[in-house]
């Protein structure tokens, strides 16, 4: 047996390839990217936007700034540094995003619920997520599933997605390609190629397509070919529980 | 701390305390509330708990800002609060981290505005009317620009400097550079006081020299529940902690009136929490040192 988010960092882990810049977020991103880099990316160059570059953090950082994260680094620099010369400089290749509301289209809020000026719930905002989500080569979005989470359209467009405001990115002249997926805990949304909409392309074992399209604020596109993703191996287990957060600090939940 | 607060951070003042994560200097915050300074703008990329205990202290009219929570935890209640019931009401302007950054790069370097590709898509230039566009007289590309950001005064805390300011910082760097440069006037407040010759040993490492400095003030575990690498680990039990504290006003006055209006100054700070600075002191990693020969 596997958790909901042992499931999520293990998809998350597998998208990572060996070599790649991934900027980093705290919580289930930075497990994925350890995990990959135990097991099939050992070359992956963790970058976090407070200033660590190549980070080799011997404990399970608690926020993005952990001392952990410079102590072995490659380099320690100021943020001026990480967002023109690294990210706005085209050097990331993957990004990591989450937020309350994510859309069809990848678009996502972490600035309010309701409305701006008199909001329901007063969110952090943006940090590095709007000039990531612009930026990097590719981003994955990490969320659970329900209809709250994805509505047709956010409230508030912190980050854009594939289409937003009635564009697209090449249309506002986007460097990077966007969301290409969304990792859920019921299965996988891919990006379609046409119009940038997310699509239902592979479900977790023992999931049904209602599991998925029920929790959706939109019609969810479901694709011909939906693919079943094998289950975590034992390996990845074994890496999750006893060597990369033994403490649940996580992966908590059952 | 009180002299150089009493000095150079005045009612109404635009008044960044930077650190992003690392290096946050509470001393100076907690002074700032004890001497109930008013109406100040609070610039910050990540507000903190700092921001979070001068806004339900009363001191802040206006809040600038990329990302208001608190990090690894959820959220800053005062700051919720202020935002969605305007008790005390604040008035804010958000940016991301990025425009935030460019914003004390202009500033730094005695520009108007600085140029970025940035906000394409997103619905915050909607909300701040001061991210504008600018078209590049060379491409003519259309690119996003922020103003510069002059503070009245900058705090950065720091792990060592001389008497002169020259400003030793190592670990993340986060923006204090930009902002010291940015800064009409520059309070630096440090673990530890060296002599100049220790600074000169090490040039590389000085991050802010003594020219732009106005005051030096040394105060050992002034960062805490921040952190400074090398001297302290950041106190995540009390990070976490603040989530009950601030979700209650009442708890949140309760804990200025013990830990920040209750004490006379750092030291009776730590005076109260028994055990602090031996579960937080850093474990030495101390690097191997660089030749400057020629």
């Amino acid at each position: 047996m596997y958790t909901a988010e042992e499931m999520m960092t293990v998809i998350a882990s597998r998208e990572l390839r060996d070599g790649e810049i991934v900027f980093v977020g705290i919580g289930l991103p930075n497990l994925a990217c350890n995990l990959a880099r135990a097991t099939r990316a050992p070359r992956l160059v963790l970058i976090y936007e407070s200033g660590a570059v190549g980070a080799l953090p011997e404990r399970l950082p608690v926020s993005i700034g952990d001392p952990s994260l410079v102590t072995g680094s490659l380099m320690a620099t100021g943020m001026a540094d990480i967002f023109q010369l690294f990210l706005q400089g085209g050097r990331i290749e993957v990004g990591f995003l989450g937020g309350a509301q994510i859309d069809r289209y990848g678009n996502i809020n972490t600035t309010v619920v309701g409305e701006y000026a008199t909001p329901k719930v007063r969110l952090p905002g943006s940090g590095g997520a709007a000039e990531i989500a612009i930026h990097a080569r590719r981003t994955l979005i990490i969320s659970r599933l329900s209809t709250r989470a994805f509505p047709a359209e956010v409230d508030f467009i912190t980050s854009p997605g594939n289409r937003s405001r009635g564009r697209s990115r090449k249309e506002w002249g986007m460097p990077g390609a966007g969301p290409v997926k969304v990792i859920t805990d019921r299965g996988v949304l891919v990006a379609s190629e046409f119009d940038g909409e997310m699509e239902l392309a592979a479900l977790y074992p023992g999931m049904t397509v209602e599991d998925v399209t029920s929790r959706v604020g939109w019609p969810l596109r479901v694709r011909d070919d939906l693919e079943t993703v094998s289950p975590p191996s034992r390996e990845e287990l074994r890496l999750l529980r006893e060597v990369l957060d033994p403490s649940k600090l996580y992966l908590k939940g059952g | 701390m009180r002299d150089a607060n009493a000095r150079y951070v005045h009612d109404g003042d635009t008044v960044v305390i930077e650190g992003f994560t690392h290096l946050i200097c509470f001393a100076a915050g907690h002074e700032i509330i004890r001497q109930k300074r008013r109406e100040l703008v609070l610039c910050r990329l990540t507000p903190d708990l700092i921001v979070d205990q001068l806004i339900a202290a009363g001191c802040a009219r206006k809040l600038v800002f990329s990302w208001a929570g608190n990090p690894g935890v959820g959220a800053l209640h005062a700051f919720r609060r202020a935002v969605e019931t305007k008790t005390p009401p604040l008035e804010i302007e958000e940016y991301s981290h990025f425009g935030m950054v460019a914003r004390f790069s202009a500033g730094a370097a005695h520009l108007p505005f600085w140029p970025l590709r940035d906000y394409q898509g997103t619905d915050i230039p909607s909300v701040n009317p001061s991210i504008r566009q600018v078209t590049c007289p060379f491409t003519g590309e259309s690119l996003a620009a922020v103003p510069a950001l002059n503070p009245d005064v900058t705090i950065v805390h720091a792990q060592r400097a001389d008497m002169e300011g020259n400003t030793q910082i190592w670990g993340l760097l986060g923006v204090q550079k930009e902002a010291a440069f940015a800064s009409r006037h520059v309070i630096v407040v440090v673990e530890e006081l060296v002599d100049t010759s220790i600074v000169r040993a090490d040039p590389n490492r000085t991050l802010i020299p003594g020219m732009i400095v106005d005051a030096v003030v040394v105060e050992p575990w002034g960062a805490h529940p921040s952190y400074a690498q090398g001297h302290y680990d950041r106190d995540n039990e009390f990070y976490v902690a603040w989530e009950k504290i601030s979700r209650d006003s009442a708890a949140l006055a309760n804990y200025l009136d013990e830990f920040v209006l209750g004490v006379e100054d750092r030291a009776a700070y730590l005076a109260l929490q028994p055990g602090l600075t031996t579960r937080l002191a850093a474990t030495p990693r101390v690097c191997a040192g660089v030749s400057y020969g020629y």
